[in-house]
């Protein structure tokens, strides 16, 4: 299953709010293949944010760069989404009108609406909307731009654990079926292995890539992978490294 | 509702006995002698000709200062050179509609226009401060995200700056109908030959104090309706706030 074709590449990245303190994260290298879903894991203030805003192009690293597809970015586009923490959505506008105003397409409208489940719920605003449905429609919204490449940063922080473990399978099945690159920013590591074909885990001062660990096994996940001996055998990795 | 009734009664009564006990009679109508001048004023033509002079002035200069008010509030926040200008708005800013009164008369002469002017001044800041203030507060996650999709400029406008701020264009068009109100009566007062104002001016002058106070809670009534008519278009325009 594995492609070659590398989507995103992070070289030497540096960075740093305040040139008089020392870097967040320094000479960071990383690469995600197509159709690969990696999950960046590290404790609270590692800079897993300030990566993905980076990658989305928010923000300019203090030095090194990022390549999607061998293209070197300096602002946001359309080639890459994230999905923020927070909400996103435009409270002004309908569900359809949120993803209308990014793609005049109506047949990709309808099929991501009713992929997410969110086609009876076209007409609602987003304050009519669960905190499941708000993050599906911020997926979907994403995915209608067809980009080369998706940040979810913390996705499923303000969600209960229940709706997380439902969303989580959702979302696999939609960025599965989509066949999009993927860069999960989490702290939370049943997430991570859930989700990931690789997980990076971030640590140090300044912050580096402590280890790189593969997850082998098909999506769409089902729930019994969660309580396999392999899903436990990974996370026991990554806590070792955590 | 009966509250309100319970009130109005009371402050009626509190009106009665102050007219009976501080002697004021020669100075201050009786609450009959305001009901009787209520009836007659109402089977006088030309106390509709004065409601409909001052609605009119105030329907023209209040819709000029919210076009006015919402294209500069917008530009003002939105671009950094037109920023800089605000000085000379503050500037003005300070300046009651009242004090323009000399000068509309000066430039515009006695007449519509002089009125127009001064209801515009009246509605202006208060709609272009709300506007203003909105842009340059609105969250930045908004415009990242609209710089992610690559929405154009023109649409950034007018689909996600002006519907976010479009709550507090309506905060400020609440202030703002108030203000063109007081000033349309102003106005009239000193520089015109119609409307409510002009009509307490010349029965102050004629000293009949019933058609003054009938004038005054005729100004207070169209007041009240004119605000709940901005509050029912803001509950139609945005809907999402419900």
């Amino acid at each position: 299953m594995d492609k070659i074709t590398t989507i995103v590449k992070a070289e030497n990245l540096s960075f740093s709010y305040d040139s008089r303190i020392s870097p967040i994260f320094s000479g960071l290298n990383f690469i995600i293949k197509d159709e690969e879903f990696v999950s960046v894991l590290g404790k609270s203030g590692c800079g897993k944010t300030t990566l993905a805003s980076i990658l989305a192009g928010y923000l300019k690293p203090t030095s090194g760069r990022i390549l999607i597809k061998d293209q070197s970015i300096s602002r946001p586009g359309r080639n890459r989404i994230l999905v923020n923490q927070e909400n996103d959505l435009f409270v002004w506008m309908t569900t359809i009108q949120n993803i209308s105003l990014v793609t005049n397409n109506k047949k990709d409208i309808i099929s991501l609406l009713k992929l997410a489940g969110l086609y009876d719920s076209k007409d609602k605003y987003p304050k009519a909307l669960s905190g499941g449905m708000k993050k599906r429609l911020s997926l979907v919204r994403a995915l209608a731009v067809n980009p080369d490449f998706l940040i979810l940063d913390e996705p499923f922080s303000s969600l209960d654990h229940n709706t997380k473990s439902v969303l989580e399978s959702e979302i696999d099945k939609i960025i599965s079926s989509n066949k999009k690159s993927t860069l999960l920013v989490t702290h939370d590591l049943d997430e991570a292995v859930f989700l990931s074909d690789r997980v990076i885990i971030l640590g140090g001062n300044p912050t580096e890539v402590k280890k790189t660990i593969r997850i082998d096994a098909a999506h769409p996940r089902s729930q019994e992978f969660r309580n396999s001996s392999y899903f436990n055998s990974i996370k026991q990795k990554i806590n070792e490294s955590y | 509702m009966i509250k309100k009734i319970i009130l109005a009664l009371l402050l009626l009564g509190i009106y009665q006995l102050a007219y009976k006990l501080l002697l004021v009679r020669f100075y201050l109508p009786s609450l009959l002698q305001i009901v009787n001048s209520l009836v007659t004023n109402f089977s006088t033509p030309s106390f509709y000709i004065d409601i409909f002079s001052s609605l009119q002035r105030v329907f023209v200069g209040f819709l000029v200062a919210t076009i006015v008010g919402v294209v500069l509030g917008i530009l003002f926040g939105y671009n950094k050179f037109f920023r800089n200008l605000r000085f000379y708005i503050e500037l003005l800013r300070p300046i009651p509609p009242i004090a323009w009164i000399p000068i509309a008369i000066i430039i515009f002469g006695l007449g519509d226009t002089s009125s127009y002017f001064i209801v515009f001044l009246g509605a202006f800041f208060p709609i272009f401060t709300s506007t203003y203030f909105s842009v340059i507060s609105m969250p930045e996650i908004y415009k990242y995200v609209a710089q992610s999709f690559e929405i154009g400029k023109f649409k950034y406008i007018k689909n996600v700056i002006f519907f976010y701020s479009l709550p507090h264009i309506f905060t400020g068009m609440k202030i703002g109908i108030g203000m063109a109100w007081m000033s349309v009566i102003a106005a009239e007062l000193i520089g015109a030959q119609s409307g409510l104002g002009y009509f307490i001016q010349l029965n102050r002058l004629l000293l009949q104090t019933d058609n003054v106070v009938v004038g005054m809670l005729i100004i207070g009534i169209i007041g009240l309706l004119l605000s709940k008519l901005v509050d029912l278009i803001e509950t139609i325009s945005t809907p999402w706030t419900k």
